[in-house]
């Protein structure tokens, strides 16, 4: 034992290199005992950072930021049917959160609807069952939705949840012109991390094109796309790549629009973002310079290859949510201080929006107590102890400036290898960044498994812990027979030669290649179902094949 | 001594779920482990898992399941593999499962459930014992 202790103070002995040279942080980035001016030669405050919101934006994209309006305070909810989600939606409200963000049911995301084989496990279990308009009304019963934004985390069947929720509103009297949210809409992430694709590539870009343009006409404040690198995060990638992947793939979406003949200020400010805070790999400091790196990137982006003037295109608006992959099972209290530093660091960093995950997420579906904890955490951090007073309080620190000009070039550099090797869409379709971040995933808990990363409560200070059981969230059992016995009605009521006849017009639009927005709103209004909607689709695109690398 | 036959698995993810980072992590694991896997890919059914462990003669089912699902997933799986004889294949399965359900997979049949505090290494060591027996 003592030789022990003498062999560990000998290696972190005055002098020793890992006392005061190069260490290496748990994210693999190597970091100097402290830093100074010499380590950020380039700085000029003007160009480095500007004032809040002014170019290149790096403290922040607003002159306020949160002493004008504190991020959107928004836990991810839904579930069940949509008479129980829009009581958790009034409850949530009643608690003060601030914006709502939609969970939709797996069939729902995947086109299927609820009375398909495929659906009977999944029905209202992840999120809430859409298989009509009349479902959408009734989430949003005595909301108003001319006075609350709303996310919804839907992506291959975006484009018919964005025509439910413009007929919802067009019902309550509201002009899609007033509609705040964001559809996260967002396909290539899926194919790489999250696995809601449906139809091939290539038709689904187009689709994800449709949306954006039915969104410069229509509902211009709305974010017809939230480009996510939080689930590839989670997925394996390394902090770079968890900015470089979307910024390829939001370039993606604006080329595709750019083609359509609609200039760039058109299109930009329709894009938001929704990347990493927290996470397996989490690094206080590290994590908030990426996302100040992340914004000014994207501002010269904006400016310099594509021309931009406008303001709103240039200002990156993300979110951030550290997620379920930092939440462990052991000590399951411990998650909510790892919570108060994601959300810390989150907020530090300037985002926009919030959403955490859960102290009991490596158990099962939230419980109410444990995502109003988490809703909490956001609240001490805005009201409670001083964060939100002064804009980009590290800014100017040689630390963090000095990191931050480090993830602007890791992220420049891993956008042109992925742009060398093809591009995004060539590396995802034939699995080359699935297989990256499957090994490097693996090298990850390779690390923790040999406690060379460390993960407290989980491979140091364990302690033997009594057989608990967290009280665990669970869906109604009767979900299933009530959605479908409704289905069953709604189908028998409507008008289905006016169904018959949007579906047709649905295919034709699919088959010239003409935006498909007019058509899926029509058949919204007939009330078709997702499924009616996606199997017309599916019969032109085909679908997209599972990849099994690993 | 008699050489020692490369076990054989399958890791399967069932359902319509496709976060399949730990399926891959697993799979990767237990290959360096010196078995032979196959990864189905995801959204999966029930009887597309069968026949694939079937036609590769598979002596392990590894299940990933994470949306809650575990329980009706299972239940179908194992009275198939009933139904098609295959008492010997080990099933086991991984994933987020709430501890209470753990008993009624093993009642069903299930050899182990994996939660998320287990290690890549408990699996492979579980898989050798069993197999080896």
């Amino acid at each position: 034992m003592a030789e022990e202790f003498k062999r560990k103070s000998d290696k972190k002995g005055k002098g020793s290199e890992e006392v005061t040279g190069l260490k290496e942080t748990n994210t693999g980035i190597k970091v100097k005992l402290f830093y100074d001016p010499t380590d950020i030669p380039q700085f000029t405050y003007e160009a480095s950072l500007g004032n809040p919101g002014q170019y290149p934006y790096t403290r922040g994209i607003y002159p306020s930021m949160y002493r004008g309006r504190v991020w959107t305070m928004r836990q991810y909810a839904g579930f069940s049917t949509s008479e129980n989600t829009n009581n958790r939606f009034k409850f949530l409200l009643n608690q003060g959160q601030t914006g709502l963000s939609l969970a939709l049911d797996l069939p729902t995301q995947l086109g299927l609807d609820s009375d398909d084989p495929l659906a009977k496990d999944d029905v209202g279990k992840l999120g809430v069952a859409i298989d009509t308009l009349k479902d959408m009304e009734e989430i949003f019963e005595g909301i108003p939705l001319d006075q609350i934004s709303t996310s919804f985390t839907i992506n291959a069947t975006a484009s018919i949840l964005l025509a439910m929720h413009v007929v919802t509103a067009e019902k309550q009297g509201v002009s899609p012109d007033k509609l705040r949210g964001t559809i996260q809409n967002d396909i290539i992430k899926e194919y790489i991390a999250r696995g809601t694709y449906i139809f091939p590539p290539a038709p689904s870009i187009r689709l994800i094109g449709d949306t954006i343009e039915y969104c410069i006409k229509h509902v211009p404040k709305f974010n017809s796309v939230s480009v996510s690198g939080t689930h590839i995060c989670e997925c394996g990638a390394t902090s770079a790549q968890g900015v470089a992947y979307p910024f390829l793939t939001g370039i993606a979406y604006i080329q595709e629009v750019l083609n359509r003949g609609y200039p760039i200020d058109d299109i930009a400010p329709l894009l938001s973002f929704h990347l990493i805070a927290g996470g397996v790999q989490f690094n206080f400091f590290q994590d908030i310079a990426k996302l100040r790196a992340a914004r000014r990137l994207w501002a010269k982006i904006l400016k310099e290859r594509f021309n931009s003037k406008g303001e709103k295109s240039m200002q990156l608006t993300f979110s951030t949510g550290g997620m379920g992959g930092g939440m462990t099972e052991q000590q399951p209290l411990n998650n909510i201080a790892r919570i108060a530093f994601y959300a810390l660091a989150a907020a530090l960093a300037g985002s926009q929006s919030m959403n955490l995950p859960c102290f009991d997420e490596a158990y099962a579906i939230p419980t109410d107590e444990a995502i109003r904890t988490s809703l909490r955490i956001q609240q001490i951090i805005a009201y409670e102890i001083g964060i939100p007073d002064v804009v980009d309080p590290l800014g100017g620190s040689y630390y963090i400036e000095s990191l931050t000009d480090f993830f602007e070039k890791e992220i420049i550099a891993e956008m042109e290898r992925i742009d060398a090797m093809g591009g995004i869409l060539r590396c995802v379709e034939d699995g080359a960044i699935q297989k990256q971040l499957a090994e490097q995933a693996y090298q990850v808990q390779k690390k923790f498994e040999s406690g060379e990363l460390i993960k407290v409560g989980v491979n140091r200070f364990r302690i033997d812990e009594e057989d608990r059981e967290l009280e665990v969230f669970e869906v109604d059992p009767k979900t299933l027979s009530r959605q479908v016995g409704r289905l069953k009605q709604i189908k028998a009521e409507r008008d289905n030669v006016r169904v018959e006849s949007a579906l047709n017009t649905l295919k034709n639009a699919a088959i010239e290649k003409t935006n498909l927005m007019p058509s899926i709103l029509d058949a919204v209004r007939a009330y078709a179902t997702v499924g009616e909607i996606v199997n017309t689709l599916k019969d032109i695109y085909g679908e997209a094949q599972h990849l099994s690398v690993f | 001594m008699p050489e020692k036959r490369t076990m054989r698995v399958l890791i399967a993810k069932p359902g319509l779920d496709g976060h399949d980072k730990g399926a891959k992590i697993v799979a990767k694991g237990l290959k360096d482990a010196g078995m032979e896997v196959i990864y189905t890919g995801i959204r999966q059914t029930v009887d597309a898992i069968l026949r694939t462990a079937l036609q590769e003669s598979v002596d392990v089912i590894g299940l990933s399941i994470l949306s809650g699902t575990h329980l009706s997933i299972c239940e179908e799986l194992m009275e198939k593999m009933k139904k098609e004889d295959l008492h010997d294949t080990l099933v086991l399965v991984g994933g987020i499962i709430p501890k209470k359900d753990v008993n009624r997979l093993k009642e069903m049949g299930i050899a182990e459930v994996f939660r998320p505090s287990c290690t890549i290494s408990e699996i492979a060591q579980f898989i050798q014992n069993r197999i080896s027996k």
